[in-house]
């Protein structure tokens, strides 16, 4: 009978802590869900002090924007905005904005008898100014880094044209001078410099501008408004209200790299 | 000393070679151009920001450090010795009143043998004039 009784304490101890842990994860688990009510977390933190200063975002609003219709309103401000050349041809292109079929800008969304809408549309795609920049980790010489509020800076004075960056952008964000620029540029914006052969360059989100209190200048011409830019750590920003209404997509987030222009569809 | 005739006239003829690029330089008129940088005329022209020496052995560290706060701190705003509030921008603010570089960088920096490459990228006002 000595192992009977035995049993019977062993089995009775494993039953009470049993029922002790099950009361204790189980308020745990309780706490978690209400945690997790939409906003909540982003609302702990920003009392907490975690989420502050700026992330600044854009939003591209494709319910609205027309390029199929030929619209490149964006694309030109920005090329006279920035002094970018044109060749004439494609191998040695310079692009800030640029526009690619939606399959191509989005080629982990293709899915089968896609909405009509969008198996033509064109996508206007930028540099993404990702959160975790995989062009910042690979430049040898920092000439390009993340700034704190998010946009992703080049220094033309420290570029080499290595062309590391390029390799690592997975959008194809960036352009290489191959050529001396400044006799293909059409009409040069003094307040702007142009770029010399051998340097890499992007889209940084008008930051020029944005120092003057701008808007960046393909936000500022675009007709159908479908370009909103804002921080999205302020809640009253009209970037957060359209994510929090409106259903969002990234280019590529399964990579990491966490791009910070949100596509609505 | 053997052959002291050949010898002698062999150095003569080694250093004045060796030397040739300094009689180059002196007989061709270019070189005696002393840099003659042509400062603004206009009234609201004539206070640089900072003073004239210090500009004058001062401005390459002064661009340098625009440089480096604008593009890479975002800081754009340069408080002078005399208290006052300027843009840091090479062309914006420099080049508003040093307006022709020909006539003012180029001076010394020809001289003393110094191509700065600020305007591979940076635009000079007279060409944005032309061009438009």
């Amino acid at each position: 009978m000595k192992s009977g009784r035995r049993k019977f304490l062993k089995v009775a101890g494993l039953t009470a802590f049993g029922f002790a842990s099950d009361k204790l994860l189980g308020n745990k688990a309780l706490a978690a869900v209400k945690l997790l009510e939409p906003g909540e977390i982003n609302k702990e933190l920003e009392t907490a002090g975690v989420i502050k200063g700026e992330r600044l975002v854009m939003i591209v609003d494709l319910r609205k924007c027309v390029s199929e219709k030929g619209c490149t309103k964006c694309i030109d401000a920005c090329n006279h905005e920035h002094n970018i050349p044109d060749f004439g041809e494609t191998k040695d292109e310079i692009k800030w904005i640029w526009k690619e079929p939606y399959e191509n800008a989005f080629v982990d969304q293709e899915n089968f008898y896609m909405t009509e809408k969008y198996e033509s549309k064109n996508v206007p795609v930028f540099c993404n100014n990702c959160d975790n920049p995989p062009c910042v980790n690979v430049c040898p010489t920092q000439a390009t880094w993340k700034r704190e509020d998010g946009i992703v800076m080049m220094d033309w004075h420290r570029c080499i044209g290595c062309r590391y960056c390029m390799a690592a952008c997975p959008y194809g964000s960036r352009s290489f001078n191959w050529r001396d620029p400044r006799p293909f540029v059409k009409e040069i914006n003094s307040e702007f410099p142009t770029r010399t052969k051998g340097v890499v360059e992007k889209c940084m989100f008008c930051e020029e501008r944005l120092a003057k209190g701008q808007q960046p200048a393909c936000v500022e011409v675009c007709p159908e408004k479908a370009l909103v830019f804002g921080n999205l750590n302020d809640s009253k920003s009209e970037v957060r209200k359209l994510l929090k209404e409106n259903f969002s997509i990234r280019r590529k987030p399964g990579l990491g790299t966490s791009p910070e222009i949100y596509y609505l569809v | 000393m053997y052959d002291s005739g050949k010898i002698i006239t062999g150095l003569i003829i080694f250093i004045l070679l060796f030397t040739s690029p300094v009689w180059y330089n002196l007989s061709s008129n270019n070189s005696l151009v002393k840099p003659n940088p042509v400062l603004p005329t206009k009234e609201n022209q004539k206070q640089c920001i900072e003073s004239t020496a210090f500009m004058r052995s001062n401005h390459m560290e002064l661009l340098n450090d625009w440089r480096y706060e604008v593009v890479r701190n975002g800081q754009r705003t340069y408080v002078s010795g005399a208290g006052k509030h300027y843009n840091m921008s090479l062309t914006n603010t420099c080049l508003n009143c040093h307006s022709d570089r020909t006539q003012f960088c180029d001076q010394c920096h020809n001289y003393v043998g110094i191509s700065a490459y600020c305007w591979d990228c940076h635009n000079e006002p007279q060409k944005q004039e032309s061009s438009l």
